[in-house]
């Protein structure tokens, strides 16, 4: 009992000790602080919008405004307000990164911690197939299953988690194949500790650095390739509002409103932005080595 | 490394055939009926009958499948159900633009992103670090389609100096789409050669060839370089899958008639065995780059290099 | 004093290393005299700052973090410290060459042994690739290793193979002054004896004068003239090896001698020196071996103690001491003491 406990307080100074190096960087607070405000207006949107009379709603009195005191990024070719739209549409990218990350991760470590704990032949199958995944690239994947599948968010996120296990399992399988060949798993298991009690209390505290890591950024990759796919027609469809296919839209009219695809396009960009400030410093956090 | 290189190539053949089961099975989910969709709406049931029997849509997924193979051996992709021509030849006749377009970007990108990670790197810290490293974050932060927006509005629409869209007009053309597809590859390129010379520059042997009195300069290309371009090339080589998603936007944002683009339009018309041949042609070519890599890998280092044997 | 002839001259040097946690005090006011043609030890424990000191010779304390902040380095009666650094260049692995610790990163992993041996050659002497490949070649023979696996790559040499090559490059411009940091810590014990044996054979061969940092006593007393023993980035006790070994005055000192084993009593205890070494970003103002001393004044926790010389050679500084008593010892106890 009293060993535990050490144990405990050993892996929480490791994170306390992370977590001040993390609070140290400029770069990673910035970009905590960038996401954490664009969840709260992912939160907050209905508040201050009304999804059937601000969202999409059209007017055809208020077509094409250019940003003005009343609509301050401007209105669409329906006019709609695009800051209405804007925000609406970060509830569906975070709404949607967010769940197929969490069912990609789950699906992804225990297939990853399972080829990389027990090697073998269990190994050898589940990478086999991975490598099969991996060898269409993800985007691609990703709209193969939806031009299978046809367009609907469903099916979006039925997609973006498929084309996302394989980079998963492989972070996972990379992270506890590390910390299974260390020192102290060997010493471990030469003290006659359960697989289980292995797997919970050592290889996953030791190997979560770059899995939180590869995470934060796989959700933005995961953010961008639903801009993406909307930005071709395959993702979110019309009336909902998203950054990609409200770009898709302004396009036709760039030459003449351009303000109508600003403000989309700095969205994703930010959003983008915050996460890899986010992910580069928990990387130097997590990582003291490459500092 | 002859055989090294056989050795893959033959390793690739399972590989492609995994993968083309995979698209084709996720194609096959595709809902509609190919003999009918080949035929048009004014067909009659005897005539689609014919059909699905002559094309094999009776039989069990498996023979079906067997059937695409065989065919695929003999270079035949099936027909488009749009323009009832062989997929093979509309594929092949627009994937040397998406080559060209992906390769000059890759080229670019390659040119353009090391010695900014060097000089970065060699120069921690300092004004041209900060900068170039803050337009690198821009780089992999901003998606694809909209910096091409970016660029079509300034360079096409308000300055004129080249073509909004195709590829009419030889290397003019090429250069927006081609910006627009590197920039992102650019900077992840030019982060991780950064960082990992920041590395490599902290070992052990380059001190010892600092204390064999090597000028500085000397140092960074004849040592580090070499070294810290191991990690770089595998940052290179797992950017290729981003790189061919991202010639499918570039391609849909600039109307460039490559098989991206090609890809898009059958999705939209419903084209399904153009679909899955222009699904195949990407993963076949992602595959075989990625033997490149690895070969080049072996170039580089000669640890790995041992191991091909 | 004056007539020495004095190959390495350290005075009062001191280094920080500017970290993020903190001011590291690497070196404090740090002394190394390194005569023509002799061998000196320089003893200490892990983050002593011993190879701080190595670095500081060839000016590569790496910057940033390390900032020398005060003292001289003079090589051959120039203040190195001042040099441009194309002179540098010059020194580099010509005057001053340098054996590394870890001979397992020490050398470039994508280039063949016999180039990376070659290149220090093709820097500092006349006539092209050729004559340095073969110099090279020379060179592998030398250090006992057969030239033609000189095409070879790292990876394929073992530890005690690595070390030999180490030497190899940094012998091949038979630099004047050798700086060997911990050459055979990283090697078994019988490739130890051999790489040892050689490199004194060398040495005598061309004359070289030696600086061998190390922290094993032993190494010490089979291959240097003169001892100094370092604590916490500063020498506290220096002499001849006969001073040292049979006069020792510090009480560090006699602790580290008495934390060999004795293998002629072999019941007898060990006793180790208690507690670690000082953190050096929070030194005591006092002596810094004070919190670990068994012989602790109180003095010694406020002022640093001066410097009481035995002879010409030795010193120690230790407050322990004054003129008289130094010269007679007898204040600490030592279990092979004989006085």
């Amino acid at each position: 009992m009293a060993k535990k406990n050490t144990d405990i307080k050993k892996s929480k100074g490791l994170f306390a000790e992370a977590m001040v190096r993390l609070r140290r960087n400029k770069g990673a607070m910035i970009g905590l602080g960038i996401f954490l405000v664009i969840v709260l207006i992912a939160l907050l949107s209905p508040v201050f919008f009304d999804y059937e009379t601000d969202v999409i709603k059209q007017d055809y009195s208020q077509v094409k405004l250019a940003p003005c005191s009343d609509h301050v990024f401007g209105t669409d070719e329906f006019g709609r307000d695009i800051l209405a739209r804007v925000c609406w549409g970060s509830r569906a990218s975070l709404a949607i990164a967010a769940i197929v990350t969490v069912i990609a991760l789950t699906i992804g470590a225990v297939l990853g911690s399972l080829a990389g704990y027990y090697g073998g032949k269990v190994d050898m199958v589940i990478m086999r197939i991975m490598d099969i995944f991996m060898a269409i690239p993800g985007m691609l994947l990703a709209i193969c299953i939806v031009a299978a599948l046809g367009p609907g968010t469903e099916k979006l996120c039925i997609a973006l988690t498929i084309s996302s296990i394989p980079s998963f399992s492989r972070i996972v399988r990379g992270a506890v194949l590390t910390v299974r060949n260390s020192e102290y798993v060997r010493a471990a298991t030469a003290i006659g500790s359960k697989d289980m009690h292995i797997i919970f209390s050592h290889v996953l505290p030791n190997g979560l650095a770059p899995i939180i890591v590869q995470t934060t950024l796989r959700f933005a990759t995961i953010i961008l390739s639903i801009a993406g796919l909307s930005f071709i027609g395959l993702g979110i469809q019309a009336p909902q509002p998203e950054w990609g296919s409200m770009l898709a839209n302004a396009r036709s009219f760039i030459r003449d409103y351009s303000y109508m695809c600003a403000f989309p396009g700095l969205a994703i960009m930010i959003t983008i932005l915050s996460l890899n400030l986010l992910g580069d410093g928990l990387r130097d956090a997590l990582d003291p080595r490459l500092k | 490394m002859i055989k090294f290189i056989i050795k893959r190539l033959l390793a690739l053949i399972p590989v492609i055939i995994g993968v083309t089961f995979m698209v084709y099975f996720i194609m096959s989910l595709a809902p509609g009926d190919p003999a009918l969709l080949l035929l048009g709406d004014d067909a009659t049931p005897e005539q689609i009958a014919a059909l699905r029997e002559e094309m094999g849509l009776d039989q069990p997924f498996i023979i079906q499948y067997g059937r695409y193979m065989v065919n695929l051996f003999k270079g035949d992709l099936g027909t488009s159900y749009k323009t009832k021509n062989a997929v093979s030849a509309e594929v092949f006749s627009r994937f040397p633009n998406t080559l060209i377009l992906a390769g000059f970007s890759t080229l670019i990108s390659i040119i353009l992103a090391l010695p900014l990670g060097v000089f970065a790197a060699v120069k921690q810290n300092s004004l041209f670090d900060t900068i170039s490293m803050v337009i690198a974050l821009l780089g992999v932060s901003i998606p694809i389609f909209w910096f091409g927006l970016l660029l079509i509005l300034l360079f096409a629409l308000k300055l004129g100096w080249f073509p909004v869209s195709g590829f009419n007009d030889g290397i003019k053309s090429l250069l927006l789409p081609g910006l627009a597809l590197a920039f992102q590859h650019m900077a992840a390129i030019a982060r991780t050669t950064r960082s990992s010379m920041l590395e490599t520059i902290r070992q052990d042997y380059i001190r010892t060839v600092r204390a064999k009195g090597l000028p500085e300069n000397k140092v960074i290309t004849r040592h580090a370089l070499k070294n810290a371009l191991i990690p770089t090339i595998t940052v290179i080589g797992l950017q290729i899958g981003g790189m061919m998603g991202g010639s499918v936007l570039t391609e849909s944002v600039f109307a460039w008639p490559g098989i991206g683009r090609l890809m898009i339009n059958s999705i939209q018309g419903r084209d399904t065995p153009m679909v899955l041949g222009c699904i195949l042609m990407f993963s076949i070519t992602f595959s075989i780059i990625n033997l490149i890599v690895d070969i080049v890998y072996g170039f580089v280092d000669p640890r790995i290099k041992a191991q091909y044997k | 004093m004056s007539e020495k002839n004095l190959k390495v001259d350290i005075k009062d040097l001191s280094v920080e290393f500017r970290t993020d946690y903190g001011i590291v005090k690497a070196l404090n006011d740090m002394d190394v005299e390194l005569e023509e043609g002799e061998t000196l030890g320089l003893v200490g424990e892990t983050g002593a700052g011993k190879t701080t000191t190595a670095l500081s010779m060839l000016r590569l304390i790496p910057n940033p973090p390390g900032v020398i902040t005060g003292g001289s380095v003079t090589i051959n009666g120039k203040d190195i410290l001042t040099l441009p650094e194309k002179d540098m260049l010059d020194i580099r692995g010509n005057v001053v060459a340098l054996i590394f610790q870890d001979p397992m990163t020490s050398l470039d992993p994508v280039i063949t042994v016999e180039e990376q041996i070659a290149e220090v050659v093709e820097l500092h002497e006349e006539g092209g690739h050729q004559h340095a490949r073969d110099r090279a070649r020379e060179m592998l023979e030398l250090v006992g290793i057969p030239c033609e696996r000189g095409k070879e790559y790292p990876h394929q040499f073992s530890g005690g193979m690595k070390q030999r090559v180490v030497i190899a490059i940094a012998l091949a411009c038979t630099p004047e002054i050798l700086i060997a940091d911990e050459p055979t810590t990283a090697l078994d014990v019988t490739i130890q004896a051999q790489v040892l044996e050689m490199m004194r054979d060398l040495r005598n061969k061309y004359n070289t004068s030696m600086l061998m940092i190390t922290h094993d006593l032993g190494i010490v007393a089979e291959i240097c003239d003169k001892v100094s023993v370092v604590y916490a980035g500063h020498v506290i006790e220096h002499g001849t090896l006969e001073d040292v070994f049979d006069h020792t005055r510090h009480p560090y000192t006699e602790g580290l001698f008495n934390s060999l084993p004795n293998l002629e009593n072999r019941s007898e205890k060990l006793k180790p020196i208690k507690g670690l070494m000082p953190d050096p970003s929070n030194l005591p103002p006092g002596c810094a071996f004070c919190p670990r001393c068994n012989y602790a004044l109180p003095i010694c926790e406020t002022e640093k103690p001066p410097r009481y010389y035995r002879n010409d050679e030795h010193y120690v500084e230790c407050h322990l001491y004054n003129e008289q008593n130094v010269k007679e010892g007898k204040v600490i106890e030592r279990a092979d003491y004989n006085e």
